[in-house]
């Protein structure tokens, strides 16, 4: 029953994060947006593990956590340039 | 375990609209980041974590990416487009409704009747265990190991790809650093 609510409530964060990244005027609030919403993903997939007792599901949150990494890295990386090419057009 | 999978199928179509609709394709970009994490958790609630794994790792990792550096080569906003595009819709509502139509046909999720639990071999679920040592995901043992070579097959054409794809954008590279040489030549 705790898994289930914990569940839930990160599902209601998600929401959250998902209404930011659609209103977020700057790409910044964005690259948060999506950072947040990766890292509530691995809390999904654990407390999703325990609710339904499969814990060998757990390393799906290591791959994803990785990944949600690598991604963040390359939309930094790239952001820079966009960034400095919108302060400069406004 | 309702309620998780009504409130994710719902963030996915959320999701999937608003990439559809929004022009900025920086932002685009993100929000199939997003749609990718929560397809994967929808493919680890229907007990694919196979799948979920595949899907996290070009989905989430690669494929975001891939159109990153396709950004940062073309522009970073969609043209609006004045006309309104009535064949398109028609296009997508008749595949949409067909592929609908396929799915009646299909097997309830987790029937014990369905065809892919009866017609293979059952020697698949009875030798996995003792031939892959206790491995406890069926799928898993069959595609990584009885389908081994089929998935080194697979990765060496991909990989082929890649080398292709590096290979081109090199050479452009390098035939422009040449016609500089040849220009300092002839100055």
């Amino acid at each position: 029953m705790i898994f289930l609510v914990a569940a839930i409530s990160i599902l209601i964060t998600m929401c959250l994060a998902l209404i930011r990244a659609m209103l977020g005027p700057t790409v910044f609030d964005r690259v948060l947006a999506l950072n947040m919403f990766g890292t509530k993903t691995v809390l999904l997939i654990c407390a999703i593990c325990f609710l339904t007792e499969r814990t060998d599901f757990l390393d799906l949150a290591l791959l994803y956590s990785l990944m949600n990494f690598i991604g963040m890295v390359a939309l930094l990386r790239f952001s820079h340039h966009t960034a400095l090419e919108q302060e400069v057009s406004q | 375990m309702i309620y998780i999978d009504i409130i994710i199928l719902t963030l996915l179509a959320v999701t999937a609209v608003t990439v559809a609709r929004i022009r900025d394709l920086w932002a685009a970009v993100m929000f199939t980041g997003i749609y990718s994490f929560l397809g994967a958790s929808w493919m680890l609630l229907l007990d694919a974590p196979d799948v979920a794994f595949t899907e996290a790792a070009v989905g989430a990792g690669i494929s975001t990416v891939l159109l990153l550096v396709t950004l940062a080569l073309t522009s970073k906003t969609e043209k609006t487009s004045t006309s309104v595009p009535f064949v398109p819709l028609l296009v997508v509502i008749g595949t949409g409704a067909a592929l609908i139509y396929g799915t009646l046909d299909m097997p309830h999720f987790g029937d014990p009747s369905a065809p892919v639990h009866t017609h293979p071999n059952p020697g698949f679920v009875e030798r996995s265990q003792p031939d892959m040592h206790g491995l406890p995901n069926v799928v898993t043992a069959v595609l990584a190991s009885y389908r081994g070579y089929d998935t080194l097959g697979e990765t060496a054409v991909i990989f082929t790809a890649g080398i292709g794809v590096l290979l081109i954008l090199r050479r452009e590279k390098k035939s422009a650093n040449t016609d500089d040489s040849t220009t300092e030549g002839t100055a």
